[in-house]
């Protein structure tokens, strides 16, 4: 590894976020294409509609489960801590491309806030959709609970995909973020200037 | 059933702009007079004659109901219904259950398949079947639990009104098959005035609480009932102010275009974000 590197996910992290990160794309687009008319053509990705209402849910199980990996792994450091709150107060700041100095962890007010709603929406898409589940699960519920599920579902998955449109963005937008997630590796500079307080504590490790 | 070229469509499931709707058909109505049913059940043998249904055979349960509810193949039963209206005097009451073909249909707000429900302008709501991805949420959107998926072909079923029937002229199966005249087909606003010829005979019989089942809530039915006791629909397991959940209403009524609409304005604010500012680039070194 060259020495201006330093690890920052390993293998089986990064393949663990991709196989969520593909089963959420699939989820999403069968998931929109069943909720608003204007997406319905997204069902021809899938064979049919029929196929994609068959699909759909077996591909948000297995987003659920490997996501619940995630969850343990990544748990320990998205806890908030007091440079969190500097962080939200100089948000601003930040989208305009400003640097104020922060004492940043491995993950930022932003990414911890991102990751709990990620969590809480995958939690409540699984359980609503174990409830809607046709043939399977659903005819085991009272048509109240099949409406409560409908409802929770939805917006589950607006904020959900809202969250993850902002968490893409992000990786977008701070550049050398992406590689952390492809290659494993960050630049030392860019650990410095972002998560100073990891760098620091990864430096005194790698000693 | 297919979609029916002869008959105009008012609303057509999971469709934003409007249905090819420039031919008027006159509203048809089903009055169903429970005063007047003996519990025969040859509705039920005509809707299956009619619609080739052919259910699995059941089990006797003790009582009359057969098969004990509806399904995919049986899309109309005659339920029995043992009451006491008032202490110590016994009432058997029977009705005839089935699809109520309501103005507002929660099963067509729910759909989210192009077409796999479609209300005809003459009031029928009908399933074309083909167009069915067997999600259920029919089910999820009626209000008098009547949709029923298939363990055969994973698709939905429910009562058609015949509308292959009704579209060449003729009255529904059921309607033609009942010996009594308990089952009335035509113009809704004529069947409603017979209906409410038969409410006040009932009144006279001592019926003080007879009245018409034509629920407000889902913009009136077109299977409407004549009731014994209308003050209670519930004793005949009828919901007494049906009408389409809210929460059906908020899943997929003003939620569905404002929350696509944020998920665009979401992504196309990052592209913005982007052109504007630029990417926030890693100071020294940056990135390889």
């Amino acid at each position: 590894m060259a020495n201006n590197l330093i690890p920052r996910y390993t293998a089986s992290e990064r393949r663990n976020h991709w196989i969520v990160a593909i089963t959420f794309v699939l989820a999403a687009l069968g998931g929109l294409a069943l909720f608003h008319p204007s997406f319905f053509w997204l069902t021809g990705l899938f064979g049919s509609g029929t196929w994609t209402r068959i699909l759909h849910p077996f591909i948000g199980v297995v987003m659920a489960i490997f996501f619940a990996g995630l969850y343990f792994r990544f748990r320990r450091d998205n806890k908030l801590a007091p440079a969190d709150r500097e962080w939200l107060q100089h948000f601003g700041e930040m989208l305009r491309n400003r640097e104020p100095q922060i004492d940043t962890g491995k993950y930022n007010a932003g990414q911890k806030y991102i990751f709990k709603l990620q969590a809480l929406t995958v939690l409540l898409l699984l359980l609503s959709g174990i409830v809607m589940w046709q043939p399977y699960f659903a005819p085991a519920f009272s048509v109240t609970w099949l409406r409560i599920a409908a409802v929770v579902h939805a917006f589950s998955a607006f904020l959900l995909i809202l969250g993850i449109i902002v968490h893409v963005y992000a990786a977008i937008w701070v550049r050398g973020s992406m590689r952390a997630m492809t290659r494993g590796t960050v630049t030392r500079a860019w650990a410095k200037q972002h998560h100073p307080a990891w760098y620091r504590e990864v430096a005194k490790t790698a000693k | 059933m297919a979609s029916l070229q002869s008959l105009n469509i008012t609303a057509r499931s999971a469709q934003t702009t409007p249905a090819p709707s420039v031919r008027e058909t006159e509203e048809v109505a089903k009055l169903i007079d429970e005063s007047k049913c003996i519990g025969c059940k040859a509705c039920q043998v005509a809707c299956m004659n009619w619609n080739d249904l052919r259910d699995e055979v059941g089990t006797n349960v003790g009582v009359y109901d057969n098969p004990q509810d509806l399904t995919a193949s049986s899309w109309t039963l005659m339920r029995f219904f043992e009451v006491e209206t008032e202490p110590g005097k016994l009432e058997w009451l029977i009705r005839k259950d089935g699809c109520l073909h309501c103005a507002d249909p929660g099963c067509l707000k729910a759909c989210p398949s192009p077409g796999a429900i479609v209300q005809y302008s003459n009031g029928i709501v009908d399933f074309v079947s083909e167009n069915c991805i067997g999600c259920g949420y029919c089910i999820t959107g009626c209000p008098f639990n009547i949709p029923r998926l298939s363990k055969k072909d994973g698709k939905a079923y429910k009562c058609t009104f015949c509308s292959d029937r009704v579209a060449a002229g003729e009255a529904p199966a059921c309607a033609k098959a009942c010996p009594t005249g308990a089952i009335t087909f035509g113009a809704k606003a004529d069947v409603k005035t017979y209906a409410e010829k038969r409410v006040l005979e009932l009144k006279e019989r001592g019926y003080v609480a007879a009245g018409i089942y034509d629920p407000p809530g889902v913009g009136g039915t077109h299977v409407m009932y004549v009731l014994k006791h209308a003050d209670k629909p519930e004793l005949e397991g009828l919901p007494k102010d049906p009408q389409v959940s809210p929460l059906v209403s908020l899943w997929k009524g003003v939620t569905k275009p404002v929350m696509s609409a944020i998920l665009g304005i979401a992504a196309l604010a990052g592209f913005f974000h982007y052109m504007s500012v630029g990417p926030k680039e890693t100071e020294e070194d940056g990135d390889k």
